[in-house]
């Protein structure tokens, strides 16, 4: 059991003595995206050599969380970002474990697993220099990628556990004013001051009070939190002990998608750990203060994102919302005062304690304090996670963090704010990234999901798709959701099936006024807004889908017809191989031909070819 | 099916009988069942006390939880935002032709359940396939037979 700021220095001491006696420390990425790739079947290979090398001793291998470039996963970092080794196992396994056995013996860095640069010449050692990282500023993700998340003692030598100490010599009075002072806003999307709503929480009659972590992640294209719990769960914790301290309540939940079963599995093991350890339950640090957790699964509903969906979901029952004349923090689970936030808003707290309020208010821009997490995914080279401080501009993010366009196409859209955002074209990339600025251009932050697409994407069909998932996910309480999303939908499922109407982006725009005005939750009032923004932004291609009937992009099928060109196909057999319904014809060397009768206008064959021969219309 | 009431039981009793953790109960008959029972939410309904129709709503509700006997592997094909536009609806038309049925439905010989999935989180390897608790990522529409193979025969 910790009760002393001295016991916690002893584990610390202790965890780097340990660790101090190897004279290799190989960190294998663990996060979700890595394992995919394959990084258990590398950890295992190369604990293997090593064990066949008698190295044991000497080398420690260990998993980490989420190391933020999941485009180049298995991610293998030795040491202190000495060396990054990238894509590790994915041409061949065994010729990779032997190139990193070579480096753990004498220091010789293989040279086809590191990370190469734009023109592919320039060879990246450590991951410093990496663009990629080089411009972000890590503060949530800092120890993400470098802890084991299963081990508690390595938090606690990462400096861990002691903000909970040094805020419990506070008064949860102070504690509140310093995160009201250090600017911190509500990370899941809403941007709503977090000190002022922990006030509302403390101030509210009722007992007891309750805090929760909001880890229902639901908006497409978002993975902030799911790394956040799976590579540093102690940070989430933590920050919800000081929460419960500051607010006056004595239970926590989490509450975690059931698609996440590695968040659900290492937040568990970590609060087990902060039992063990006292660091929550009873009389934590000998204060008298007592604080623990627990965790609910989600059931694959998007709409338990939403506050009081998800406090319906925990009290057993379906995740439906609640108008809120009264807020959550004086009536929310079971009817008792309750504060919720999102995992990031959580991991930033221990951070705030442990530097202060004037050390994070001094990141960001006047309204918009810190940094920020966002998932950049899409038709970016550099697909992962970034976290970049408040105000860095979308062009910063998508061309030098992301590197540009896959394959060098045309930039064409960023999505941010998932169903609830919109679409930013790129006349705006210069716009920076707070709470404020993208909600003036009628789209929104968000949780953090960026998806860039490219001139091959269809905004009428992105239209579309959201539509659906809205349609999907509504949880049917309220009629201007339930039906009103269903008729955008089916107008614009007309439209990008050739019966699109004059009139139709009128219709459009009027429904979605009567949806913002008439929902129920922040869901179907903000359900219109990836239609409006693609209207407001690509009007034209919505006209060209109804007069022309046809898809600029190439991706409403009902409008597009993908043919060889003879002039330039070299017969080369590739289409007709990776062709899915085998439609294409043809022999080596001789030109192709496409049986439009067949085809199911999947465009692999334009992907796939290397000659340009593939033409749409 | 057959349900064990005893293994029920069991699962009752790890969540205290508190009625909080009912869709709790009913993710762990279905991992135990591959699917819900309708014998299972009436059982954990009459040991909790609550009326059938409040069970009944809550399995309805959630997508994750299954009332139809699913096979001996579940595809999920995401279709989040960045695998649909990096082609996870041709994955999830190949997977429909491969297995030759349609997304919700389980194969004649019982192998495979065919679902997709609103976001998987793991959005940088898309287009993304989980069956059971494994991941594919960056998925082609040529890959989709290769991974059935993993599993055995296609239909």
């Amino acid at each position: 059991m910790i009760v002393s700021i001295e016991q916690l220095d002893g584990i610390a001491a202790a965890y780097r003595q340990k660790t101090g006696t190897y004279s290799k420390i190989v960190k294998i990425c663990c996060g979700t995206g890595c394992i995919s790739s394959g990084a258990l079947k590398v950890y295992e290979k190369l604990n293997e050599a090593i064990a066949a090398e008698k190295l044991i001793d000497r080398v420690l291998v260990k998993k980490t969380g989420c190391h933020g470039l999941c485009e180049r996963g298995p991610i293998i970092v030795f040491g202190e970002d000495e060396i990054l080794y990238q894509t590790v196992g994915k041409r061949n396994l065994d010729d990779d474990a032997k190139l990193l056995l070579k480096t753990i013996q004498d220091g010789t860095v293989a040279e086809n697993l590191l990370y190469k640069g734009e023109d592919k010449t320039k060879r990246y050692v450590s991951p410093r220099d990496i663009p990629f990282y080089s411009g972000q500023t890590r503060i949530v993700l800092a120890q993400n990628g470098i802890l084991d998340p299963e081990d508690i003692e390595e938090y606690i030598s990462a400096g861990g556990y002691r903000a909970i100490h040094k805020a419990l010599q506070m008064d949860p009075a102070e504690i509140i004013e310093w995160i009201q002072k250090s600017g911190l806003r509500g990370r899941g999307g809403g941007g709503f001051p977090t000190g002022t709503k922990w006030r509302s929480c403390r101030d509210a009659e009722g007992e007891p009070r309750y805090v929760i972590a909001n880890g229902d992640e639901g908006d497409p294209g978002a993975f902030m939190d799911r790394s956040l719990m799976e590579g540093n769960p102690h940070a989430v914790i933590e920050g919800m002990i000081i929460g419960g301290y500051a607010i006056g309540s004595d239970q926590g939940f989490i509450y975690v998608r059931d698609e996440y079963p590695l968040a659900v599995q290492r937040l568990s093991t970590a609060i087990n750990k902060a039992r063990e350890n006292g660091l929550l339950g009873t009389n934590i640090f000998g204060s008298g203060f007592s604080f623990d957790i627990k965790i609910f699964r989600g059931g694959g509903a998007f709409v338990c994102g939403e506050s009081t969906a998800l406090m319906s979901s925990i009290e057993g029952k379906t995740g439906e919302p609640r108008a809120k004349y009264i807020h959550t923090v004086e009536k929310g689970l079971w009817d008792k005062p309750s504060n919720l936030n999102n995992v990031e808003t959580w991991a930033c707290v221990p951070h705030i304690i442990n530097k202060g309020w004037e050390w994070f208010s001094s990141i960001g821009t006047p309204q918009s304090k810190g940094t920020k997490v966002f998932s950049l995914v899409g038709k970016v080279k550099n697909t992962g996670l970034v976290e970049v401080p408040m105000g860095i501009t979308l062009n910063e993010i998508i061309f030098e963090l992301g590197g540009g366009i896959q394959g060098n196409r045309k930039f064409k859209a960023v999505q941010t704010g998932g169903p609830s955002g919109g679409c930013i074209p790129g006349e705006h990339l210069g716009m920076p990234v707070d709470f404020d600025s993208l909600t003036k251009l009628g789209s929104m932050m968000g949780s953090g999901g960026m998806i860039v697409m490219d001139e091959r994407d269809c905004m009428v069909d992105v239209a579309r798709y959201f539509l659906k998932f809205l349609v999907d996910e509504s949880c049917g309480k309220c009629t201007p959701c339930r039906e009103g999303v269903r008729r955008m939908y089916e107008i614009v499922d007309n439209i990008c099936g050739g019966n699109g109407e004059e009139g139709d982006v009128e219709r459009l725009e009027e429904l979605a006024k009567a949806i913002q005005l008439g929902s129920l939750c922040a869901l179907g009032q903000s359900a219109p807004n990836p239609v409006l923004s693609t209207i407001k932004y690509f009007r034209d291609e919505y006209n060209v889908h109804i007069r022309q009937k046809k898809c600029p992009a190439g991706v409403c099928k009902a409008l597009t017809a993908f043919m060889i060109d003879p002039g330039k196909c070299t017969g080369c057999m590739r289409c007709a191989s990776e062709c899915p319904v085998i439609c294409i014809s043809g022999e080596k060397k001789k030109v192709h031909a496409i049986d439009q009768s067949k085809c199911i206008k999947c465009g692999t064959c334009y992907d796939v070819c290397k000659f340009d021969a593939v033409k749409y219309e | 099916m057959e349900v064990d009431t005893a293994v029920v039981n069991t699962i009752i009793d790890k969540y205290g009988k508190d009625k909080s953790y009912l869709l709790a109960m009913f993710q762990d008959v279905q991992r135990q069942y591959r699917y819900l029972p309708k014998d299972a939410i009436q059982h954990i309904c009459d040991k909790l006390n609550i009326p059938f129709s409040k069970g009944y709503e809550v399995a309805t509700f959630y997508s994750s939880l299954s009332l139809k006997p699913r096979g001996k592997h579940t595809v999920h094909v995401c279709l989040g935002t960045a695998c649909h536009l990096r082609g996870g609806p041709n994955i999830l038309n190949t997977f429909e032709r491969e297995l030759n049925i349609k997304r919700g439905d389980t194969t004649e010989n019982g192998l495979f359940t065919l679902e997709s999935v609103n976001c998987l989180g793991a959005c940088a390897l898309a287009p993304l396939v989980r069956i059971d608790e494994q991941d594919y990522g960056k998925t082609t529409p040529g890959s989709v037979k290769k991974i059935i193979n993993e599993y055995g025969e296609s239909t």
